[in-house]
This record gives C-alpha cells, sequence and structure tokens, in this order.
C-alpha cells in the first residue's frame, strides 16, 4: 500500500515499463551466458542516463536530475525486482553522494560523467569479509610531496571496468576518500564474478602514486560524507533487495494458485496458506520501513541511520525468507536453475551482503538505544 | 499562511487554553475514559477535557457535524492528532462506539439512526458493547445461534454471548441475532442495538488467567428489541459485522491500541540485567533477541504510519485490517514476553507492594489473548490468503 506522491509514482511507473520490457530477467539470463558480456554492466549506462537515473542524485549543474533518495529507491526496486544488472548503486548512488558531498573539480568532472553515463565509478571500502567501515587499513602516505596509496580492497563491486574508483583509506588526517585510477601504476584489479553474476573486483594498491587534487576529502569531512553515503546506499539497497523479495513472492503465490497435487490445488493447503500471508505482511511493513527511511534520508532527519540501518536489517530477514519459502513451496522445481527462484536467492544473499548484514546493523541500533 | 497552516496555529491556540493541566500527562490503563451512565470521571478536569472537546466536535474529529463530529479533512485531524502529541494531551473519550459503531452507522444507519446515536457516542453519554462471539460460535462466528423472533413489532431475543467486552459497564450492546432461521449461515443474521438495562439482560463478568475481567458472558432471556433498532435490512448482518470488524481490526492492530501496554523495553532491560564492560547488555541472548524486536517494531510502527496515510488519502483498508491485526499482536506477545524475561524474579511477583504491584505479569498474561481476541492470527492469515493473496479455497 505503498504511498507515493506524483512524481514518484510517475518515476515507478516509467522504471516498471522500461525494465520490464527493455531488461527484463530474461536479459539477465542472456548476459550471464555470454561469457564476453559478463559481469560488463556499460553497455547500459546510455539508456540509464537519458532516463535521468545515473544522475538522480546529482544537482544540476553537473546535469543531475537531483530527485532525491526516495526516487532512487523506487528506481531500486524496479531494479530488483528485474534482477537488472546496471552499476545503479555503485555508480549512481554511492560515487555520486560522495562526489556531491565532496564538491570542487571532481564533481565537476566526475559527477557530470556519471550523469551522462559516461562512466562508472566504483566504491573500494571494504578489505575483509564483512562490512566493517570502521577498521579500515588501507593506508594513504605524504612523502614529500608526493602522495601514495597501499592497501587491499575487496567487494568493490562494479570494479573491474570501472573508470574510477573511490577508495577509502587512513591517512595522518583521519579518514581519506581518494579517487584513483584503475590504470595507475601499481594498482591492480582482479575480477570476480559473484554468485549472482555481479562483478565485485580485488584491488591491489602498491604504492599507488596520486595526485593531490584527487583527495576528495579527509578527516571529518571524509567520514561525513561516507556515513551519509553508507546511509543512503543501505536504504537504496534495501530497496532493491526488496524488489527481489517481492518478485519471488509473487511468482511463488502464483505457483500456489496453480500447481495441483493430491487432486487439489496446493495453495487450498491451509500449512501454505498461513506462511505465504506471513510473508506478505512481512513484506508490507518491510517495505513501509524502507519507504520511511527514504523520506528521512531525504529529508535529513536526525532518525535517517537508525531508519537506514534498521531497513537493511529488516530487508536481510525478509528476503531469506521470501526467497527460502519460494523455493521450498516450489518443490524440487524451485532447485531448477531454469526457474527465478535461485536467481532470486542469491541476488538477494548478494545485497544482504552488500554494506552489512542484519547483525551489523543490529548491533549498531543496540549500542545507540544504549545497551 | 496556508489554511492547514492557520488551522494548526488556531489548534494550538485552542489545545493551549481549554486542555487541562492534569489531561496532559502519560495516561495508564484505569485513566482511559470511557464515558457512558454510570461512568465515574477520576476529576473534574477529566469531565471538562471531554465536554469542551465533545462541545468542538473533536471527539470523533473527522464525523460530520451534523451528527456530532468535527467534519475535519484527514489532513486537519492529522495536524489536530499532532497538536494533541505535541503537549501529551490524552484522548478526552475512547470507546467502542468511536471505534467500531460509530463508522458502521455511518456507512450503513438511516438518516435518523445517525441522528440519534452518533452524537450520544460523540458526547460520551452512551457506553456500547459489542454482542458477537457465542460459546459454539468463536473463530467460525457465522454459526451463531443467538435468535431474535418476529414478533411484530419487535424481535424477542434469546440466548447467550460471551466475550462481550466491559457488558456488564455497558449501556447499549450491538448484537448479531439469527432473525432469519430458516436463510444460509452468513444471510440469516441481522444487526440489532438495544438498551443494556431492557428485561431480560444478564451479564457475568470472565475472570481471565491475568486476574482482570474485561470480558463478560452475557444472557439474553425474551428480550424485547423495537423493530426500528436494525441497522440495514434484515438478513444483512454479517456484511455490517465484517465490516465492523476491519475497523475492530485497525483499532487492535494500531500500535498505540489501548490494550498495548507501552513500556520501554530498553530501559526495562537494561535496568533488570545490567551492562557488560563494554557497554552491552550483560546477558547476549536477550540482547539478540531485543536487537531483532527492536529492527521489527520499527519496521510495524512505520507501516502502522503508512497505513494511516493510506486511509487519510482516502482509501478504505478492508481485508488489510487483518495484516495491521496479525503484525500488532504477535509484535505485542512478544513484547511482553521479553519484557517478563528481561524481569526475571521480580516480574514473577503477582500481589504486594513491589514492582507495581504484578503490572509486568499480569500485561504478559493479558497480552496472549490479543492474537485471539478479534479473530485470531490463524483467522487474519486466512482473510490475507483468499482476499489479497486469491489464494483458491
Amino acid at each position: 500500500m505503498e504511498i507515493l506522491n506524483d512524481d514518484h509514482q510517475m518515476v515507478a511507473d516509467a522504471a516498471a515499463a522500461y525494465l520490464s520490457k527493455s531488461h527484463p530477467i530474461t536479459a539477465f539470463r542472456a548476459l550471464r551466458e555470454n561469457s564476453a558480456a559478463q559481469g560488463d554492466t556499460r553497455a547500459i549506462l546510455t539508456e540509464f542516463a537519458e532516463l535521468g537515473w545515473m544522475g538522480i542524485l546529482l544537482p544540476e549543474e553537473v546535469d543531475g536530475a537531483d530527485f532525491g533518495a526516495r526516487a532512487a529507491g523506487v528506481i531500486a526496486e524496479e531494479i530488483g525486482r528485474n534482477l537488472t544488472v546496471a552499476p545503479f548503486l555503485s555508480t549512481a548512488v554511492l560515487s555520486a553522494s560522495l562526489l556531491r558531498q565532496t564538491g570542487g573539480t571532481a564533481l565537476s568532472e566526475w559527477g557530470a560523467k556519471i550523469a551522462s553515463g559516461a562512466a562508472i565509478v566504483a566504491l573500494a571500502l571494504e578489505e575483509g569479509a564483512k562490512h566493517r567501515p570502521g577498521r579500515i587499513t588501507t593506508t594513504l602516505t605524504q612523502t614529500g610531496d608526493s602522495l601514495t596509496l597501499t592497501g587491499r580492497k575487496s567487494f568493490v563491486v562494479d570494479g573491474s571496468g570501472a573508470d574510477r574508483l573511490i577508495v577509502v583509506a587512513q591517512s595522518v588526517e583521519g579518514l581519506a576518500l581518494v579517487l584513483v585510477d584503475p590504470a595507475a601504476k601499481g594498482c591492480v584489479i582482479t575480477p570476480q564474478l559473484l554468485l549472482d553474476h555481479r562483478n565485485a573486483a580485488l584491488v591491489h594498491l602498491d604504492e599507488v602514486s596520486v595526485p593531490k587534487e584527487a583527495v576528495l576529502a579527509t578527516g571529518a569531512a571524509a567520514q561525513k560524507a561516507l556515513d551519509h553515503a553508507l546511509c543512503l546506499g543501505r536504504a537504496v539497497t534495501a530497496a532493491e533487495q526488496l524488489g527481489v523479495a517481492k518478485a519471488a513472492a509473487e511468482q511463488t503465490f502464483e505457483y500456489l494458485r496453480t500447481r495441483k497435487q493430491f487432486g487439489l490445488l496446493i495453495g487450498q493447503f491451509q500449512a501454505l496458506q498461513h506462511r505465504a500471508a506471513d510473508l506478505y505482511c512481512e513484506l508490507e511493513q518491510t517495505s513501509s520501513l524502507i519507504a520511511r527511511a527514504l523520506n528521512a534520508i531525504e529529508a535529513g532527519s536526525d532518525e535517517a541511520e537508525a531508519l537506514s540501518r534498521a531497513a537493511k536489517a529488516k530487508m536481510a530477514h525478509v528476503g531469506q525468507q521470501a526467497t527460502e519459502e519460494g523455493v521450498q513451496m516450489h518443490g524440487g522445481i524451485g532447485m531448477t536453475d531454469e526457474m527465478d527462484l535461485g536467481l532470486f536467492m542469491k541476488r538477494d544473499r548478494a545485497l544482504t551482503e552488500f554494506l552489512g548484514d542484519a547483525g551489523c546493523h543490529t548491533e549498531w541500533l543496540l549500542r545507540h538505544r544504549g545497551i | 499562511m496556508t489554511d492547514l497552516a492557520q488551522f494548526r496555529q488556531e489548534t494550538r491556540d485552542w489545545l493551549a487554553t481549554h486542555c487541562p493541566a492534569e489531561m496532559r500527562t502519560p495516561m495508564g490503563e484505569n485513566d482511559i475514559c470511557w464515558g457512558g451512565r454510570h461512568f465515574v470521571f477520576q476529576s473534574s478536569a477529566q469531565k471538562e477535557w471531554l465536554d469542551v472537546m465533545a462541545a468542538r466536535g473533536w471527539t470523533v474529529p473527522g464525523w460530520p457535524k451534523a451528527y456530532g463530529g468535527g467534519g475535519l479533512s484527514g489532513p486537519e485531524q492529522k495536524v489536530l492528532a499532532e497538536e494533541m502529541a505535541r503537549i501529551n494531551a490524552r484522548p478526552p473519550l475512547q470507546s467502542f462506539g468511536i471505534w467500531m459503531l460509530g463508522p458502521a452507522l455511518l456507512h450503513f444507519g438511516t438518516e435518523e439512526q445517525k441522528r440519534h446515536y452518533l452524537p450520544q457516542i460523540a458526547r460520551g453519554e452512551i457506553r456500547w458493547c459489542q454482542g458477537y462471539s457465542e460459546p459454539g460460535a468463536g473463530s467460525d462466528l457465522a454459526s451463531l445461534q443467538t435468535k431474535g423472533e418476529d414478533k411484530g413489532a419487535y424481535f424477542e431475543v434469546s440466548g447467550q454471548k460471551i466475550w462481550t467486552s466491559y457488558a456488564d459497564k455497558a449501556d447499549w450492546i450491538f448484537c448479531l441475532v439469527r432473525t432469519e432461521p430458516d436463510a444460509k449461515k452468513h444471510t440469516g443474521i441481522s444487526f440489532l442495538l438495544f438498551d443494556m438495562a431492557s428485561a431480560g439482560v444478564t451479564t457475568k463478568p470472565i475472570k481471565l488467567i491475568s486476574g482482570a475481567s474485561p470480558f463478560c458472558e452475557t444472557f439474553f432471556d425474551a428480550v424485547q428489541v423495537p423493530k426500528g433498532q436494525i441497522v440495514g435490512a434484515r438478513g444483512q448482518g454479517w456484511t455490517i459485522a465484517k465490516y465492523l470488524l476491519t475497523h475492530e481490526r485497525e483499532m487492535i492492530g494500531g500500535s498505540d491500541a489501548a490494550i498495548f501496554a507501552k513500556t520501554d523495553l530498553i530501559a526495562d532491560a537494561s535496568q533488570a540485567i545490567g551492562l557488560d564492560d563494554t557497554g552491552r547488555l550483560d546477558d547476549p541472548m536477550m540482547r539478540a533477541e531485543l536487537g531483532r524486536f527492536l529492527v521489527d517494531e520499527m519496521a510495524f510502527d512505520a507501516h502502522v504510519d503508512m497505513t494511516r496515510a493510506y486511509m487519510r488519502a482516502g482509501n478504505e483498508l478492508g481485508a488489510r485490517s487483518a495484516e495491521l491485526k496479525y503484525l500488532g499482536t504477535e509484535l505485542n506477545k512478544r513484547r511482553q514476553s521479553l519484557r517478563v524475561a528481561a524481569g526475571g524474579a521480580d516480574d514473577l511477583v503477582w500481589e504486594g507492594p513491589a514492582n507495581d504491584a504484578g503490572q509486568a505479569a499480569q500485561d504478559w498474561l493479558r497480552s496472549k489473548g490479543n492474537s485471539i481476541e478479534g479473530g485470531t492470527s490463524e483467522v487474519m492469515l486466512g482473510i490475507l490468503s483468499k482476499a489479497i493473496l486469491n489464494l483458491p479455497s
């Protein structure tokens, strides 16, 4: 029962129509089978840019649409529903947010390139298997006049083939955000394909020399920009995951209406009806929580961080419920690659880990509440 | 200034002048103003607050003025609620008349019935109870057997109701009665209104596991109900009952529902269990459960808010009230279970001066009924699977 204003409703309708026609799940399957195109998300950039989606969070001076967090969430939900492969979260949400907040020439140049679909900019944040943005060990070191970056980054979504990386590092001035050319000497990108057939590179930085103007921000300014980008990123990621979960649930509800066993439609069995209805209720309240988080971010509310963390945590639980129930209620056929359930399950798993799982954010909420 | 901003300013000024200071403090279950012929006001402030609000139509701000309401638009109602919350103003009146019968009368009542009954509800003059469940008709409500025999000018009602909330305190009852014995199960029921002081009506409170007696058994022995006191047509009772139940479920499911004891679970747990050296609750398993609860509570609060916006936009909630009822009551059961688990032996206290005289234990036990009253969780899931998910029956 989502309540959207007219503008958001228009974005939602346009996204649903365009993605289900031009980039539906069958397109994802085709991409998956084509090894040359595997993990390549560039083809879709131009179309997304024409729709104004790559610049959805960028200001008008770099030709952004400046449409706000809720609109980004609305688009992400449809991307999730269609399993569309696009550098939306990495580039249009996370990197665009960091560039916008840190401003300067980097925003003029790379913000404009993102908005026009001319660049993929990936965020090189994680260093281990779990999301721990407070434990960065990659270093930005100053020796005389030269600045160098050294460290190892993992789970760099859309990192292979990216035009720039925004590397999160430690410096003498505290946290630093550095715009890095992946072709720079000492920067080695190792492509990896994840279970959801998205690319997430390993990045080795071995004394990579960076010019001074590539440092977007340091210290408190860098921390503030990163915190805000992650806040936004979590809520939009949860929105994409909601789209995945809703699609899995809808396919499952349809199966309950049509599959016969023991001479009955299996949707007649109360054991399945109640589980299906419980899943529906969970999806409904999670949808409301994600909407509230996105609205709070857009309004600059003090509650935005807690809400975005709660939304990410809740969505992790409900995404798992939707995809697991989907496979189980389909029975054996749900385990086959021919059905979409497995695709939803794999994408859901990756999105749960991306920017932190339920445990990570619940821990923060408990700390926030003083226990 | 926009009209709404002006309305906000006027409302704020009016409340500042008219809401007594005593009515701006947190409200316990015993502080609720239910109204009715026999209601004993706790204070002159409680009566004064009811009277000034009723005179303005703000006990039922969304009802038309002609029926004792405030005639406020959706956005205006939101402003009023916000301005009342801002100064912690208590609701001046709560009742089944407001939550349940009123909406049904507005939808199905005759003009004469609306003009007669609704203002009495708005002014808190008549306290209503709901005669639905019977000993043999619980979840299968439509199998009810209380009969209303056609005696010309009146129906003669005989039978027994159960789980009638506050029947012993109510002035009138809205009651489901089988008036068409030859019709099918769902089409033989009528919706009657009658005075609980009528000859032949008796009530007997039921003591619950919590020790309280919010429900009664209600007996009807040849009660005469004038024909004009039927709402809708003969045999239309089930349709009206279902409509009214969606409002009851909205009320039970809403996070500010009167039956949910709101407590600060985190503060209670932290006080009872204490923190470890790292500042975390000194019980990792309990802490993990609280974390999961916190996230679910935030989701539910967001959903209640979204639902209100949905209704303010002019939508009827319909079957979706079942989703609020299911989520809200299951969540409250978890809240109360976590609360007594955190309280440990202290929350075993049943009588005695300590620990709020056993309030936690009583709230915990009372909460077990939340997922039964107003339709069980299983009935809610059944409604959703059919009405929303279109699963086959």
